[in-house]
C-alpha cells in the first residue's frame, strides 16, 4: 500500500490510467445510451418510463460507492496518516454528491409518473437525501479550516460517523415498508430483471464507474499540486 | 418522421425520461469540466511559483558571484 503513498508514483500511475478511464467512459456511455434508449424494450408495467432506471440505478450505486471510498480513505488517513488518503477522500466527495443528487432528481422524475408523487418521505428516499447532506456537510467542513490538515481530520471523522447511513440505504427497502421497489440486480441468486434490460443497466453502471475513476484521479492530481503550492509558500514565509 | 416522434414521445413519458437524461448529462459534464479547470489552475499556479522561485534563486546566485568578483578586486 505504501508503494502508492508516494505522490510522484501516484502521478505517474494516474497519468497512465487517465486516458483509458476517460476513453472507456465515453465508449461505455455511448453504448449504454444506445442500448438503454433505443434497443432495450419498454417495461410491461412501467412502459418507456423504465428507461430512467439506466441513469437512476447507477447513480444510486455510485453515490454509495463514492461514500464508501471516502469513509475507507478517511479511516486510513486517521489510522496510518497515509499522505494520499486525505486527498482521495476529499476528491471523492464532489463526485459522490453529484451522483447522489442525480439519483434523487432522476428518482423524482420516475416517481411522479409511477407513484404519482415527486417525493415521499419514505426510508429509502430519506436516507438518500441524508447521504447528499453528508456529502455537502463534509465538503463544507473540510474547507472551513485555514489549516488543511485540521479540515481533513474533522472531515474524516464526519465521513466515518456518516458511514452508518450506507447500510441503512442499502437495507431500507427490506427493513421498512416503502413505495420504493427492492433490489432486483444484487439479489442473492438470479437477478430478477430481464436480460435486455440488465445489459444497458450494467453497461451504464460500468460507464459511471469509469467516469468516477476519471474524476477521482483528476481531483487527486489537483490536490497534490495544491499541496506542493502550499509547501512552497510555507518555505517562502520562513525564509 | 413518425418513428422519430415516437422516440421523443417515449410512450407519453418523454416529459420525464428526457429531463432525467438531460440533467444527468449536465451534471456529469459540468463536474468533469470543473475538475479539469481546477486542476489546470493549480498546475499553472505551481509552474508560476516555481518560475518565480527559479529566477529569484538565479538572481541570488548572480549577486553572490558578483560580490565574489568585487571582493577579489579589492
Amino acid at each position: 500500500m505504501h508503494r502508492f503513498a508516494n505522490p510522484t508514483r501516484f502521478l505517474r500511475l494516474s497519468a497512465a490510467i487517465l486516458p483509458w478511464s476517460a476513453g472507456l467512459t465515453i465508449v461505455l456511455m455511448a453504448v449504454g445510451l444506445v442500448t438503454g434508449l433505443m434497443v432495450s424494450p419498454a417495461d410491461y408495467q412501467q412502459g418507456e418510463s423504465v428507461r430512467i432506471m439506466y441513469v437512476h440505478v447507477p447513480s444510486a450505486w455510485m453515490g454509495m460507492l463514492a461514500y464508501s471510498v471516502m469513509a475507507i480513505s478517511s479511516a486510513v488517513a486517521l489510522i496510518w496518516k497515509h499522505p494520499l488518503a486525505d486527498l482521495i477522500a476529499k476528491s471523492s466527495a464532489p463526485a459522490g454528491a453529484a451522483f447522489t443528487f442525480l439519483c434523487l432528481v432522476t428518482g423524482s422524475l420516475w416517481g411522479k409518473p409511477m407513484w404519482g408523487a415527486w417525493w415521499v418521505w419514505d426510508a429509502r428516499l430519506t436516507s438518500m437525501l441524508i447521504l447528499l447532506f453528508l456529502y455537502l456537510g463534509y465538503m463544507a467542513l473540510v474547507s472551513a479550516f485555514d489549516d488543511p490538515a485540521r479540515g481533513a481530520k474533522a472531515g474524516a471523522i464526519l465521513a466515518l460517523v456518516g458511514f452508518v447511513n450506507v447500510p441503512i440505504i442499502k437495507f431500507s427497502v427490506d427493513w421498512w415498508n416503502t413505495l420504493h421497489q427492492p433490489a432486483s440486480v444484487t439479489k442473492l441468486g438470479m437477478p430478477s430483471i430481464a436480460t435486455p434490460m440488465l445489459i444497458p443497466l450494467l453497461v451504464m453502471a460500468l460507464a459511471f464507474h469509469a467516469y468516477y475513476v476519471t474524476v477521482l484521479l483528476l481531483g487527486v492530481r489537483a490536490e497534490i499540486t495544491a499541496a506542493k503550492v502550499r509547501a512552497i509558500r510555507l518555505t517562502q514565509v520562513h525564509e | 418522421m413518425e418513428t422519430i416522434r415516437a422516440f421523443f414521445n417515449m410512450g407519453g413519458y418523454g416529459g420525464f425520461v428526457w429531463p432525467a437524461y438531460g440533467v444527468s448529462a449536465i451534471v456529469l459534464v459540468g463536474l468533469i469540466v470543473m475538475t479539469v479547470r481546477s486542476m489546470r489552475a493549480r498546475e499553472a499556479e505551481l509552474a508560476n511559483l516555481q518560475a518565480v522561485l527559479g529566477s529569484r534563486r538565479a538572481a541570488a546566485q548572480a549577486q553572490r558571484s558578483n560580490r565574489k568578483v568585487l571582493d577579489g578586486d579589492a
